[in-house]
């Protein structure tokens, strides 16, 4: 009996249970689907951050407070990044471009009748260039703007949908640490991940911020580098100038883009398949639902067993019957699976971005046919070893 | 049963021959099934061998004793044992499945019985739309569709009115006469009278074995 005689003869006893057929694959169904629409927001989250690091270019060190290892952020350290330090750096560090000190405070902004929590992040205006970050409609703050701490504000697009709903926000003004500010621009949009959002936020001059919130602290410090220069020796001067100015080696961290881009995307590697994992159990459970329906079918169809091995059937003829319908089965669900994890990606893109890979897709299918054919084997091998007269007999 | 040891046959020694009628006719539980299915190889003796065309089968392997049922022999059942909800055509062309013909030789083949059973009006008719005398048609015609030696009969009319019975019965002995060896088992003496040679069985022994003095000459002529 060759094997395309076989794979009809399953397809016709599946066809004959629909429901059953459906009902039993749900497991494999709803596993590979959860592995699909996982792989997909983790591969969705580090396309997202992979292509804010490209925007900012490679040739930038972020000096941040606080030590950052391999396997996680920043610790609770106390933030000794100043000005003063920025100008040192500004001033001393070699192979560097220029130097953009930032901070980052939560503020409450006002226009007319609405009242929004959002960030405000305060910036050198030589950032705004430097990491590709222009306004989108209107400018963005000018030099002079910022020498002289004037009052203006680029709004995040998400913060323009809030407050201002359809008006034209540019040239109106807005009210925020009580003071009044004038809105030049609007920002170009740069997308949401994981629920965090990067265009709910103000930015406005650095300085202005500085004088309001009346601190010497910074959140981080963005370097441009030379890019005719190795990146690490404009950072091993960068780490110099710090330790000159009594910083210890834990209350400070230097990182190149890359460096960081490959500790998160490290991290985002291991959560995705943690959880892709943990969908894989319910591929598990699926299997064992097969192998159920299987047992049962072979009681069932015991009379049909006795009858082919009657007329001829080998043992081996009547074993890969069985294993074909059980992969089936879990082939069926995985294409479904596929098919539901693809939609639900494509439902939550509108919400953050996800991105269905074709590994996952090969991953998931390859998994769900081992577990037909691992789950499948036993109720197999059970109908092939009936003896024809015993299985003939049943009633 | 389990635990219980029953003895279905014992010291049975029979031989059967090519182109032989034999019926072996016994009461319900005297062995006359099991004898059948051990010499049509579904069926494995607890001691003892059975040869076939001189060949001891005796310890052939699962995948062997297959090939023999396949090729060999062909079975028509009390109970018909059709596979629902599939076509005539299907049905006949099962054993075909299984020795490796081609799916146009296969329904070609299985054709060509149907019309020779006189059933090429029902090719596509499930086995619950066709009369019990039909049914057995079908099995008769999926027991030659190999062009086997030997047709195992299990009761064949048990299940059918007198009229379908005769039929049948007319089929088997129109078989014999093409030389097929026809082994048919019964409890009735009226079917048992159809065949040329009797072998009487109870409490899993063989009482007689009778050729039949009307059909003497036939048998003497081979």
């Amino acid at each position: 009996m060759n094997l395309h005689n076989i794979f009809d003869v399953s397809i016709i006893a599946l066809s004959r249970n629909k429901t059953r057929a459906l009902l039993t694959s749900l497991g494999i169904i709803i596993g590979v689907a959860s592995v699909i629409l996982l792989i997909s927001i983790g591969e969705g989250l580090k396309a997202y951050i992979n292509g804010q690091f490209e925007s900012m270019g490679t040739n930038v060190l972020m000096v941040m407070p606080g030590k950052m290892t391999g396997q996680g952020g920043p610790g609770m350290t106390v933030n000794k990044l100043t000005f003063k330090l920025s100008d040192q750096l500004s001033k001393k560090a070699k192979y560097v471009k220029f130097v953009s000190p930032m901070i980052m405070s939560q503020t409450k902004i006002k226009y007319r009748d609405v009242n929004y929590d959002t960030s405000v992040l305060g910036l050198d205006p030589n950032y705004v260039d430097a990491m590709n970050y222009p306004a989108q409609i209107g400018r963005s703050f000018s030099s002079a703007e910022a020498d002289r701490s004037a009052k203006v504000v680029v709004l995040g697009p998400t913060v323009v949908k809030k407050v201002f709903k359809l008006e034209d926000p540019i040239g109106k003004y807005i009210t925020m640490l009580d003071k009044r500010f004038l809105v030049i621009g609007i920002a170009k949009a740069q997308g949401s991940a994981l629920g965090q959002d990067d265009d709910d936020r103000v930015m406005v001059p650095i300085t202005t911020l500085r004088g309001l919130l009346d601190t010497d602290r910074l959140n981080a410090i963005s370097i441009k580098t030379d890019p005719e220069v190795d990146i690490d020796l404009a950072k091993q001067s960068v780490i110099d100038i710090m330790l000159k100015n009594k910083l210890d080696t834990d209350q400070f961290s230097v990182n190149s883009a890359e460096e960081l881009l490959a500790t998160i995307n490290g991290i985002l590697g291991a959560l995705t398949l943690g959880l892709a994992g943990i969908a894989a159990i319910s591929l598990i459970v699926g299997g064992i639902g097969i192998m159920n329906i299987m047992l049962v079918s072979v009681t069932e169809r015991t009379r049909e067993i006795g009858l082919r091995k009657a007329v001829g059937a080998q043992p081996k003829d009547i074993l890969i019957q069985f294993l074909i319908e059980a992969v089936v089965l879990s082939l069926l669900g995985g294409l479904i699976g596929v098919a539901i994890g693809a939609l639900g990606s494509y439902a939550l893109s509108f919400f953050l971005q996800t991105s269905v890979t074709l590994w996952s897709i090969a991953l998931a299918f390859g998994f769900s046919s081992a577990i037909g054919i691992i789950f499948g084997v036993w109720p197999a091998r059970k109908a092939s070893k009936l003896s024809p007269i015993d299985a003939l007999r049943y009633e | 049963m389990d635990g219980v040891t029953v003895t279905a046959l014992a010291g049975i020694d029979l031989d059967i021959y090519p182109g032989d009628f034999l019926a072996i006719l016994g009461p319900s539980g005297s062995g006359k099934s099991t004898l059948m299915h051990i010499a049509g190889f579904l069926d494995k003796p607890t001691s003892g061998d059975v040869y076939i065309n001189g060949q001891k089968v005796f310890g052939f392997s699962e995948s062997r004793l297959a090939d023999i049922r396949n090729k060999t022999i062909g079975f028509i059942f009390q109970q018909f044992n059709l596979l629902p909800r599939t076509s005539s055509l299907d049905n006949v062309a099962l054993p075909l499945v299984y020795s490796r013909v081609s799916e146009t030789n296969r329904k070609a083949k299985a054709a060509a019985m149907l019309d020779l059973v006189g059933l090429s009006e029902r090719m596509k008719n499930h086995p619950n739309q066709l009369s019990g005398g039909q049914q057995q048609r079908v099995a008769i015609a999926r027991a030659l569709v190999n062009d086997p030696q030997i047709i195992f009969a299990d009761e064949p009319t048990g299940n059918l009115d007198s009229k379908s019975g005769d039929e049948i019965m007319a089929f088997l002995t129109e078989l014999n006469k093409q030389g097929r060896t026809i082994i048919l088992v019964t409890h009735e003496q009226e079917v048992a009278d159809h065949a040329h040679r009797t072998v009487y069985i109870k409490d899993g022994r063989i009482i007689s074995d009778k050729i039949s003095l009307k059909k003497k000459s036939s048998i003497a002529a081979r």
